[in-house]
């Protein structure tokens, strides 16, 4: 059984219907790309995943024991965020905050992960910095240290490379690539398809015609070739 | 000098003096995170919503108004939160409709059924605080006392919580955080530590004593845990100066602790500036 599951959903809010008919499927250790245009309904669609939103129509499972506190996220980041005094010990540490349940501290266990997964994401050395000094590239790897608290086994990413420059992004994708080769499934908005083809293992391209499959399907569909085309003169 | 002391002789001195600091700090740690989540325009609004159930209180008759003004605040708190998330309705149009609208019944009411000969004067004391609370009853001090606790260990309680939801609210409900129930406490809160500081300053007033403390912290102090603790402080000291500035002067209790909470705000604005300067 997949870890996630999503049939025959229909997005949107209210009466305005952004996605119709999406069905796609996650499995353990799997890397899915999500992308397509601005606007299209990536994160109309991560966020229905999440339970943010209601789906208009269709049905979202989870499967192997995952259960609904147990999804880490990377949002697109917010404006109240920008001068939140808030230091990335105290950003972390919030990521366990859904294990804790009506207990009203952090135990010593807890206190521990977040330390860990501060380790691994490298941002260790300015723990008591505040978040919102850090450069853009620093802050997406506390918030991912922080969705490591919540999980291990799925983290959804929203666009989580935008505003970095090539040599960060590229540090970024690395660090996703080695968070999945250790067992974390990953779902990613991107707008970057050279990239989504480069790491991810299953291609979801949300348009007007949705195509989901392998990252050689997409390669091959008239939806891949047409979208890759338009990347690469963009490019030269 | 001795005269001065002399004050504190006076058991009413002493229970200003306790109730001012006990509502400066509910007040100030709820600044905190209204403030993060623009959300002070709410406080404003229900403040004069207690102004109007006071006034309905007064007219009624009952004898301690807080005990109608309480519940009715704590309503309102909930339905303008609510609101606030409604695309229907605007949530800032929402709260300039409620407020404006109690402002306006209170008005009315405290005219048309005076309970004393100078309606202006009654009218004044609830707006802008008054000397009242230099003569605040046994009862109203034990209750304020108690509320004020109370507010604090919820806080306390809740103060993790309160932070994911401040700093990340989608962060916190896609990871399966009951930020709605959070919320409703934020909410139910704020209305309780609305009522109590109109005692202090006067429902005009109350927004600047969530909303100074909040901002002089924040323009020095940089990670949330040590801007909660000197926003509590620096709220805490400037309404025990208000106080006995206001003692000594025979100025009017509320508007000398909201001075003395804006002349902080400019010495840590400057202090923010200074700091920040040498940084770079
Ligand atoms: N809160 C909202 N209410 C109504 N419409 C929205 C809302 N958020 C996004 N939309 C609309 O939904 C569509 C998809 O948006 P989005 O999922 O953010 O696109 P993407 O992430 O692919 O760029 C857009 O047309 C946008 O205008
Ligand atoms: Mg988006």
């Amino acid at each position: 059984m997949a870890l996630l599951t999503c049939e025959n959903l229909s997005l949107g809010y209210e009466n305005n219907v952004v996605v119709k008919d999406l069905s796609f499927q996650v499995d353990a250790g799997d890397y899915l790309a999500i992308v397509g245009e601005n606007g299209s309904g990536k994160s109309t669609l991560m966020k229905t995943v999440l339970g943010l939103i209601k789906p208009l129509f269709g049905k979202i499972t989870f499967g192997e024991g995952l259960k609904k506190n147990e999804i880490g996220y990377l949002p697109q980041q917010t404006v109240v965020q920008k001068d939140f005094p808030a230091s990335v010990w105290e950003v972390v540490l919030s990521g366990c905050l859904s294990k804790m349940g009506m207990r009203p501290f952090y135990s010593k266990e807890e206190k521990r992960l977040a330390r860990e997964n501060m380790r691994k994401m490298g941002v260790t050395s300015f723990e008591k910095r505040s978040y919102k000094e850090l450069s853009g590239g620093q802050q997406q790897r506390v918030l991912l240290a922080r969705a490591l608290c919540a999980t291990e086994k799925l983290i959804l990413l929203d666009e989580p490379v935008s505003g970095l420059d090539p040599k960060v992004t590229a540090e970024m994708y690395e660090t996703i690539k080695e968070l999945n080769d250790g067992g974390t499934a990953i779902i990613m908005i991107s707008h970057d398809v050279g990239a989504a083809i480069k790491y991810a293992n299953k291609i979801l391209h949300v348009a007007g015609n949705v195509f989901f499959g392998s990252t050689d399907e997409y390669l091959q569909s008239a939806a891949g070739k047409r979208f890759l085309a338009v990347t690469e003169e963009k490019y030269d | 000098m001795t005269e001065f002391f002399a004050y504190f002789q006076f058991p009413f001195v002493r229970y200003a003096l306790i109730v001012g600091t006990l509502i400066a700090l509910c007040s100030s740690l709820l600044g905190v995170t209204l403030v993060l989540r623009r959300f002070s325009f709410i406080g404003d609004g229900l403040s004069h919503v207690a102004f109007g159930a006071m006034a309905v209180a007064a007219i009624v008759g009952i004898t301690n108004e807080m005990l109608l003004a309480m519940p009715v605040t704590i309503v309102c708190a909930v339905l303008l939160l609510k609101s606030g998330r409604n695309a229907k309705i605007k949530g800032d149009a929402a709260v300039a409709m409620i407020s404006v609208g109690a402002l306006a019944i209170g008005y009315l009411l405290m005219n048309v059924f005076p309970t004393s000969s100078n309606v202006s004067a009654d009218v004044c004391t609830t707006l802008f605080g008054s000397m009242s609370i230099l003569t605040l009853t046994n009862f109203e001090v034990w209750l304020c006392a108690g509320i004020s606790v109370a507010v604090v260990v919820i806080y306390t309680i809740f103060y993790n919580k309160i932070f994911a939801v401040t700093f990340d609210e989608s962060f916190s409900k896609a990871t399966g955080v009951k930020s709605d129930a959070y919320n409703l406490v934020i909410a139910i809160v704020t209305a309780i530590v609305i009522v109590l500081a109109m005692k202090l300053v006067g429902s005009l007033l109350i927004s600047a004593l969530i909303i100074f403390p909040a901002l002089s912290a924040m323009r020095v102090f940089k990670n949330f845990l040590s801007v909660t603790i000197a926003s509590a402080v620096i709220s805490v000291v400037c309404s025990i100066t208000g106080i006995l500035a206001s003692i000594l002067l025979k100025t009017p209790v509320g508007p000398t602790i909201v001075i003395a909470d804006i002349v902080t705000f400019a010495g840590f604005f400057l202090a923010g500036m200074i700091k920040g300067a040498k940084r770079v």
